[in-house]
C-alpha cells in the first residue's frame, strides 16, 4: 500500500456495492468503517454504490462484462428488478460477494417463505386490524388511474438468496457483518489473499470460541425461553437452558449478544463445512440433552422449543434444504 | 397526457418512485408516490415466539432498528402483563435518547443540512456532506463524526450491537450498566448536549440569518395544513419513549388524546392498488383523498408534528428553543414542512439533555432491571416515537406466547399521504406550461427529504444528494426531455 500515487491509480481495482431486498443495516455496517471508508476509496475506484456514488444502472449496463473487480451485493431476491440487478452485476463482476445474511442465507425476510404471496397480501391488505378495505383492493402490477397507467414490480412467492439466483464467489456472513470483518475482507481482496472461490470469509470456528462465558459439561433437562429466567451473567447460556445458537454459528461477531446476557440468535450462519444450519443446530442441541430415550429428547425439544422452524432456521430458511413451505400445484 | 417519472437511482429506485402527470396545458394534473416493496412481516411473524419479535422486527429497518426493538419490547410488557422496574424503563429511555440523538445528527448533517448550509441552488456536486464540510470546515466535520461514533459505541455498549441490538425483554432488559459505564455515558452525553447547542447555533447563523432561506421555509411551496400526531408525557411535553398519543388539528386544537392501546379507534389504513405501502388516516375524520384541511383525515407524524402536538419540551434548553421556534415562525401550529429541519434540531437538544438526565439518575446503575413475567400472554400493544413518526406494534398470542396475529404501523408509513401531497404541491408550484424548471429536481427532493422518509434509507448516509432523473414523456410514451442531476 506504499506505492506512489500514480502507480496506485494505474493499478486501482474497481469496486461496486449494491443492495436488493434488505433493511439498510448492511450499508450502515459499511459506514461503520468510519474513516477507513477513505482507505477503501484509496484502494478502489467505487464505480457503483447507489448510497454514495452517482452512477446509475444504465452506466453499469454499459460497462464491459467482467470489468468490475469486486461487487459486494447485499439483500435477498424478491422481485424481478432485484433479479435483474443480480444477473447484471454477476455478468459485470469478476468477483461477486454475497454480503450479509440476506444475500447469504435469506435472513429474517426469508421467513416469508413460510407463506405464499397471496397469504401475505391477505394479511397485509385485508385482515390487519387497522386496514379499512371494504373495496377489496390489492396492489397490482398495472393500475389505470385517470391520468394514465401506474406500474409496480411483481412480488414473487419466494425469497431467494443471491447464490440461488446467480453463481457467487464469496460470502461475508452476519446480520449485519461487523465492521472489523468487512475491513479484513477488503484487505484480503486488496492484497490478493483471497481463499478458494466458494469460501465464506470469516473464522472457521463457532461463536462459543469467542464467548467469554465459563463452560463446563452441558447436560440440559429442559429448555427455557428468554423471558422465563434471569440467567447468571458468567455461565454459558446454553448450560442454563437457553437456546443459544452460538454452538452452531460461525464466529466473527465477537459474541456480542451473550455479552449483554442474550443468547446468540444465529445471524452469522453455519460454520465451515455445514450445508444446513438448522439441521446442525438441531443435532448440536440434541447432543447436550440429558435424556435416556429418543422419545425423551423429542419431548424436551417439543416443549422447550415451540417454534422449531423459526428457531433453527431463523436466518437461514431460504438457503436451507427446506427452502420454503410447499406451494400448491397450480 | 404527459408524464414525468422521477426514478431515483439510490435505494429509492427499488423502494420509491414518483410519477407526475401533466394535462394538455402542461400543468400538473396529479402526482403519485409509489412504494414498490413489501416484505410481509405481519404475516410471516405469525407462528413465531413473541419474545423473538424485538429481534425479528429490528430487521424491518437497519437504519432505525432501535425503534422497532423498543416498540416491540414494550408490546411484550403489555402482552405478558408485566410492569418493568423503574431502572429498566430508565435504561430503555437512556438507550433510546442516545439513538435519537445519533439518528437526528445523521439526518441533519448528511441529508437535510446540505440544502441550507451549502444552499438549495448551489451546484449539485457541492450540495452534499462534503460540501457541508467545505463550507463549515473540517473541525465541525470532526465533531459530527465524533457524535455519530460516540452514539453508535454507546448503543453497542448498552444494547449489544451497533446495528440490531439484542437487549429488550418483557419486564425489562437483559443487562444493566456498571458505574464505570455510566460515567462514560454521562461524559459523552455532556459533549452531546454541547454538540446539539452548537448545531442550533449553526442553524441560526446559516439559515435564520439568511432572508432567502427564511422565505423558502415560510413560503407557499412547502406548506400543508394537516393534523399532527406525537407522543406526550403527563405535562403534554414531547416524549420519545412513552406517554399518550396526542393529535392536534390544523388549527392547533386538540383533536384526540389517547393511550397507545386505543390506536385502532383513531387510526385506519387505506389500500391503493398502485403502491405496496398503505396510507394511514384519522378514522374519526375519515379518508377524503390526498388533500389537507380539517375535513381530511390525513395527518403528519414528524419532528415538526411532535412539537405541534405537544405544549412544550421537558428539558430546559430545549424548552427555550421551542418557545423561540414558535415566536420566529409566527405562533402555533407551524405547517411549513421545511421547518421540520429546525424542529429536528430542537429534538436533538432534548434527546441529549434527557441522555444526561438519565445517565446521572441514581437509579440507572441499579441491578433491578428486570422482572420475570408470571401471567400468561394474551394481547399486547407497544408504541414509541420513531425519529420518523409514531411507531405501533400490536401482537396477539396463544397461551404459550406463540404469535397468532400481528399489526404494525411504522413511522414513515404515517407520512405516506403527506409526502405524496408535498411532492405534488412542489410540482404544481414549479411546473407550468410543460416547462420543467431546472431547479425542480432538488426542490421536489426537498419536499420529501424534510420527512426523512425511511424508505429512502440511503439518504441517511453519505452524499445527502440523491441522484435523480426526470423523464418527460408524451402521451404515446416517447421521451421528450430528460433532466439529470448528480448522474
Amino acid at each position: 500500500m506504499s506505492t506512489p500515487t500514480a502507480e496506485k491509480t494505474a493499478t486501482k481495482g474497481k469496486l461496486a456495492l449494491y443492495w436488493a431486498a434488505s433493511c439498510g443495516g448492511c450499508e450502515i455496517a459499511v459506514l461503520a468503517l468510519d474513516e477507513k471508508i477513505l482507505d477503501v476509496a484509496e484502494a478502489f475506484d467505487i464505480v457503483f454504490w447507489p448510497v454514495a456514488v452517482d452512477a446509475k444502472v444504465r452506466d453499469v449496463e454499459k460497462m464491459a462484462d467482467g470489468s468490475i473487480d469486486v461487487c459486494l451485493f447485499n439483500g435477498g431476491i424478491r422481485t424481478s428488478e432485484q433479479e435483474y440487478m443480480a444477473r447484471l452485476l454477476r455478468r459485470k463482476s469478476k468477483v461477486l460477494v454475497a454480503f450479509g445474511s440476506c444475500a447469504h442465507e435469506g435472513c429474517i425476510p426469508g421467513l416469508a417463505n413460510l407463506n405464499t404471496r397471496q397469504e401475505i397480501f391477505q394479511t397485509v391488505y385485508h385482515q390487519t386490524l387497522s386496514t379499512e378495505n371494504a373495496e377489496g383492493r390489492e396492489p397490482q402490477p398495472a393500475t389505470e388511474v385517470a391520468e394514465g397507467t401506474l406500474h409496480l414490480p411483481v412480488f414473487y412467492d419466494t425469497v431467494r438468496t443471491l447464490d440461488q439466483t446467480v453463481p457467487v464467489d464469496y460470502y461475508l456472513p452476519g446480520c449485519p457483518p461487523e465492521a472489523e470483518r468487512i475491513w479484513e475482507a477488503v484487505q484480503a481482496i486488496v492484497q490478493g489473499e483471497l481463499p478458494p472461490a466458494g469460501s465464506v470469509l470469516g473464522p472457521q470456528t463457532t461463536v462459543c470460541d469467542e464467548c467469554p462465558r465459563t463452560r463446563s459439561e452441558k447436560k440440559i433437562k429442559e429448555f427455557k425461553r428468554t423471558w422465563q429466567i434471569i440467567p447468571d451473567p458468567q455461565t454459558c447460556l446454553l448450560e442454563q437452558g437457553l437456546v443459544c445458537c452460538g454452538i452452531a454459528t460461525r464466529a466473527g461477531c465477537g459474541a456480542k449478544c451473550p455479552q449483554v446476557n442474550s443468547p446468540c440468535i444465529g445471524c452469522y450462519g453455519p460454520n465451515e463445512g455445514v450445508r444446513d444450519y438448522g439441521a446442525r443446530l438441531m443435532s448440536a442441541l440434541a447432543s447436550v440433552i440429558d435424556a435416556d430415550t429418543p422419545e425423551e429428547v423429542e419431548r424436551i425439544i417439543r416443549e422447550g422449543i415451540p417454534d422449531p422452524v423459526g428457531t433453527f432456521y431463523r436466518f437461514s430458511l431460504a438457503h436451507s434444504l427446506l427452502r420454503r413451505k410447499k406451494l400448491a400445484q397450480a | 397526457m404527459k408524464r414525468i417519472s422521477i426514478d431515483p437511482v439510490t435505494r429509492l429506485e427499488g423502494h420509491g418512485k414518483i410519477e407526475i402527470f401533466l394535462d394538455e396545458q402542461g400543468e400538473v394534473a396529479n402526482a403519485y408516490l409509489q412504494i414498490p416493496e413489501l416484505r410481509g412481516f405481519e404475516r410471516f411473524c405469525v407462528g413465531r415466539p413473541a419474545e423473538d419479535m424485538p429481534n425479528l422486527t429490528a430487521r424491518i429497518c437497519g437504519v432505525c432498528p432501535e425503534a422497532h426493538h423498543m416498540a416491540s419490547t414494550k408490546a411484550l410488557d403489555d402482552l405478558f402483563h408485566v410492569e418493568p422496574p423503574p431502572a429498566a424503563k430508565k435504561l430503555r429511555e437512556l438507550f433510546y435518547s442516545i439513538f435519537f440523538a445519533t439518528d437526528h445528527t445523521t439526518h441533519f448533517y448528511a441529508l437535510g443540512g446540505p440544502d441550507f448550509v451549502v444552499g438549495p441552488t448551489a451546484p449539485a456536486g457541492e450540495r452534499n456532506i462534503l460540501g457541508v464540510v467545505k463550507k463549515v470546515g473540517m473541525e465541525i466535520a470532526s465533531k459530527v463524526l465524533k457524535m455519530r461514533r460516540d452514539g453508535h459505541e454507546l448503543i453497542q455498549l448498552i444494547g449489544g450491537r451497533r446495528v440490531h441490538p439484542n437487549w429488550g425483554l418483557p419486564g425489562g432488559v437483559s443487562r444493566g450498566i456498571t458505574e464505570e459505564q455510566r460515567r462514560q455515558i454521562e461524559e459523552l452525553g455532556r459533549h452531546a448536549v454541547e454538540f446539539a447547542r452548537f448545531s442550533l447555533k449553526l442553524f441560526e447563523d446559516v439559515v435564520l440569518k439568511n432572508s432567502d432561506y427564511v422565505k423558502l421555509i415560510t413560503g407557499d411551496i412547502y406548506v400543508h395544513r394537516t393534523y399532527n400526531m406525537g407522543t406526550v408525557d403527563a405535562n403534554n411535553c414531547v416524549n420519545f419513549y412513552d406517554g399518550m398519543i396526542r393529535v392536534t388539528g390544523p388549527d392547533g386544537r386538540e383533536h384526540a388524546k389517547y393511550h397507545p392501546r386505543d390506536y385502532p379507534q383513531y387510526v385506519a389504513e387505506r389500500v391503493e392498488p398502485w403502491s405496496y405501502l398503505k396510507f394511514p388516516y384519522l378514522k374519526r375524520v375519515g379518508w377524503k383523498g390526498f388533500v389537507d384541511g380539517e375535513d381530511s383525515g390525513v395527518y403528519k407524524a414528524t419532528p415538526l408534528s411532535r412539537l405541534n402536538a405537544a405544549e412544550g419540551m421537558a428539558t430546559p434548553l430545549a424548552q427555550a428553543e421551542y418557545q423561540r421556534f414558535y415566536e420566529v415562525l409566527g405562533g402555533k401550529p407551524v405547517h411549513h414542512t421545511l421547518a421540520t429541519h429546525w424542529a429536528r434540531l430542537i429534538e436533538l437538544l432534548y434527546a441529549t439533555e434527557r441522555w444526561v438526565e438519565l445517565a446521572t439518575d441514581p437509579e440507572i446503575t441499579s441491578s433491578d432491571y428486570r422482572v420475570v413475567p408470571r401471567e400468561a400472554p394474551t394481547e399486547g400493544i407497544g408504541s414509541v416515537e420513531a425519529p420518523r413518526g409514531t411507531l405501533t406494534h400490536h401482537y396477539w398470542t396463544d397461551e404459550r406466547g406463540i404469535l397468532t396475529k400481528v399489526n404494525l404501523i411504522v413511522g414513515t408509513t404515517n407520512n405516506n399521504a403527506p409526502i405524496a401531497m408535498s411532492v405534488k404541491r412542489a410540482a404544481q408550484k414549479l411546473i407550468h406550461r410543460g416547462e420543467v424548471r431546472e431547479g425542480l429536481l432538488n426542490m421536489v427532493e426537498m419536499a420529501y427529504r424534510a420527512y426523512d422518509p425511511c424508505f429512502a434509507c440511503a439518504t441517511h448516509t453519505l452524499p445527502g444528494q440523491m441522484p435523480l432523473e426526470v423523464v418527460i414523456r408524451g402521451p404515446d410514451g416517447t421521451e421528450l426531455r430528460r433532466l439529470r442531476q448528480n448522474l
